[in-house]
């Protein structure tokens, strides 16, 4: 039992870090809601369903293929919809989930609204602590962990991360000093859907795919950087974690327990903020006027 | 001779000012369209469609007193919706009382429910209230399904009493207690209350500055704006005969956003516009073959165009063309005029 909790929470918790890292840059640097993300995950999703199951290239072209697709598919939407209408945030944010429903509804089209398999891409189980870890369970976990610290050392020790983080702190500045600030949103919005498009990835064989797929880690994303504080990219991967162990230890403790998983992990996101409203590691920035 | 003054007062007033500017017919043709329309027609799909429009539109304009007015950013608005839906229909189901004193309970249970969600989101602000008002529906979705004795579970509650059982008489309460609410919202948004909320949004420090108890007013906000979607919620659920968990979801709040920005937001008339436009057509277009299939893709690919090009809102958008301010006195005049029709001034 705590073992199943363990293996779950962590795998989960991995692929909601990816999600939620995405989401916390484009929010910091651009101040967009993005609604989408979920969707980007998605695609990802079904491009990997088609290039493996329709297409039938390997995995090690399908992957690459698939995260390309996604950023380029992210940064498409960002040019036609989202640039032109910048300065009214109310429209961006339902720009944002119209082009979630026109994904969701290009998918169900496409494929119909049924569940899709994929079969693993490395077959096997290995015993720890008692319960059997699949090897493709283990493969996402370090495909997560390559990538995140991966985006850690671009974001720290790259111009474009120093970038990316000083337009997040501060744009005027960031703009007076000379940063392009539009092609550095350009450029976290490509980081942010190829994150979404490597977690949409490694889920892809690990459950079943499907057009409403986007809904339920889209609530949890957003629980995950609301509590580990908006902007905060080490909150959202601490809040990943403790969001997919929750999640995890409501479906292993509590009867009917995955009906419910959503609704602990979000009284867990209300109880952080009552205690700290800017979430566990956000910063209680001055209002911006 | 006097008599007959005060029997020629409304149409003095109905020529002087309403029939100056094209805004105040267009409500005036709207009242009168939606209290004569079953006067043309029997049709009882069309009268169903007409009077769920009414409902959503008391949604969706209660959505924008809270969002719009006071910069609270609501993306869970179906709280409330779901609330005096199930609020109502518990009471109604369980005790046996009549709708007609469930449906006002229901919408009063929705304004405590306001005010218990407001608690934690006085405390909040931009979009942490944003993301954190997205999660209460779903954690009530998760209660209900805790307590499937009380509510019913996935299948929700159904075989409630109808508040009126003929169709036209149901479409009368609906369009009446929609233009109702609607006004009523819009009053206390044109008053001084509604310019307190328009100063939280736009600076809540200065407010607070100026000696308005802003936490009050943005607490009023959203009891109030509970109380008008719960009302909605009540009569959907009354009108449906069944109440459950598809009035919390998700996209069902997001279906509020979408109806307010598309109309134009801090206006309350915005949204109302945004739902008679956007829900009978995507309503109507069921019977087209293709679209009638796709019309999700087709209502979402038509608010990406429009908002493309409009991104302040239709009605917003319309009104400036065809109505101008008067530079020197600030009133509203039709487009053609050369002088304004209060202070005569030039409006070139």
């Amino acid at each position: 039992m705590l073992a199943s909790i363990l293996v779950t929470g962590l795998v989960n918790g991995g692929v909601y870090a990816l999600l939620a890292l995405g989401f916390s840059l484009v929010f910091g640097v651009a101040r967009i809601v993005n609604i989408a993300h979920g969707a980007f995950y998605m695609l990802a999703a079904y491009l990997i369903y088609v290039l493996l199951d329709v297409v039938g290239v390997g995995v090690a072209v399908a992957v690459p293929a698939a995260v390309l697709g996604t950023v380029l598919l992210g940064l498409l939407s960002y040019w036609i919809a989202i640039e032109p209408i910048r300065e009214h945030e109310g429209a961006v944010l339902i720009t944002t989930i119209a082009l979630t429903l026109v994904f969701q509804e290009v998918l169900l089209g496409f494929f119909g609204g049924h569940f899709l398999a994929n079969p693993s891409w490395v077959d096997g189980t290995f015993p720890l602590l008692g319960v059997d870890v699949t090897y493709q369970q283990l493969f996402t976990l370090v495909v997560v962990a390559v990538v995140l610290g991966g985006t850690w050392a671009v974001l720290e020790r790259t111009r474009l991360g120093i970038a990316i983080r000083a337009t997040a702190n501060d744009r005027v500045t960031a703009n007076l000093v000379g940063m392009n600030v539009r092609r550095v949103e350009m450029a976290t919005l490509a980081v942010s859907a190829g994150l979404a498009g490597i977690a949409g990835a490694v889920v892809a064989p690990l459950r079943v795919v499907d057009p409403l797929m986007w809904q339920a880690p889209l609530v949890t994303i957003l629980a995950v950087v609301v509590v580990g504080g908006l902007g905060s990219l080490k909150g959202s991967i601490l809040g990943a974690f403790l969001i997919g162990y929750v999640e995890a230890a409501t479906v292993f403790l509590v009867p009917s327990g995955s009906f419910i998983k959503g609704a602990v992990a979000l009284t867990v996101m209300v109880t952080v903020l009552l205690v700290r409203p800017e979430g566990l590691f956000g910063v209680a920035f001055e209002e911006e006027r | 001779m006097f008599t007959w003054r005060v029997l020629k007062r409304p149409f003095v007033l109905l020529r002087t000012e309403v029939l100056v500017l094209p805004s105040r017919v267009a409500v005036l043709a709207f009242v009168v369209g939606i209290l004569a329309l079953p006067l043309f027609t029997k049709d009882p799909y069309l009268l169903r469609v007409v009077a769920l429009t009414s409902i959503f539109a008391i949604f969706a304009a209660s959505w924008d007193f809270l969002s719009g007015y006071s910069g609270q950013v609501n993306l869970g608005h179906a709280l409330f919706f779901g609330a005096g839906a199930y609020g109502s229909s518990l009471l109604q189901h369980h005790l046996g009382w009549s709708p007609w004193i469930t449906a006002p309970i229901g919408a009063v249970v929705a304004g405590g429910v306001g005010f218990v969600a407001g608690i934690p989101c006085l405390r909040l602000r931009g979009s942490y209230l944003s993301l954190a008002t997205l999660a209460f529906p779903l954690i009530l979705v998760g209660l209900l399904f805790a307590l499937p004795d009380l509510s019913g579970g996935e299948l929700g509650i159904s075989g409630i009493e109808p508040l009126v059982r003929s169709r036209v008489g149901f479409y009368y309460l609906a369009a009446i207690v929609m233009l109702v609410s609607v006004f009523a919202m819009w009053l206390v948004g044109d008053s001084n209350t509604g310019l307190l909320l328009h100063a939280i949004r736009e600076d809540e420090v200065a407010a607070r500055a100026s000696g308005i108890d802003t936490q009050r007013y943005k607490m009023l906000a959203f009891v109030l704006s509970a109380f008008f979607a719960g009302l909605a919620g009540a009569l959907y659920a009354h009108m449906l005969r069944v109440a459950g968990p598809s009035t919390l979801e998700t996209a069902f709040s997001f279906q509020a956003v979408i109806w307010g920005v598309f109309g134009g937001v801090a206006t309350i008339y915005g949204p109302v516009i945004g739902v008679f436009l956007l829900y009978p057509a995507t309503e109507l277009l069921g019977g087209v073959p293709w679209v009638g299939e796709h019309r999700l893709l087709v209502f979402a690919l038509v608010v990406l165009l429009v908002l493309r090009f409009v991104p302040e809102g239709v009605s917003p958008w319309l009104r400036d063309k065809i109505e101008v301010v008067c530079r020197r006195c600030k009133a509203r005049n039709v487009f053609a005029r050369k002088d304004c029709r209060v202070c005569a001034a030039g409006l070139k």
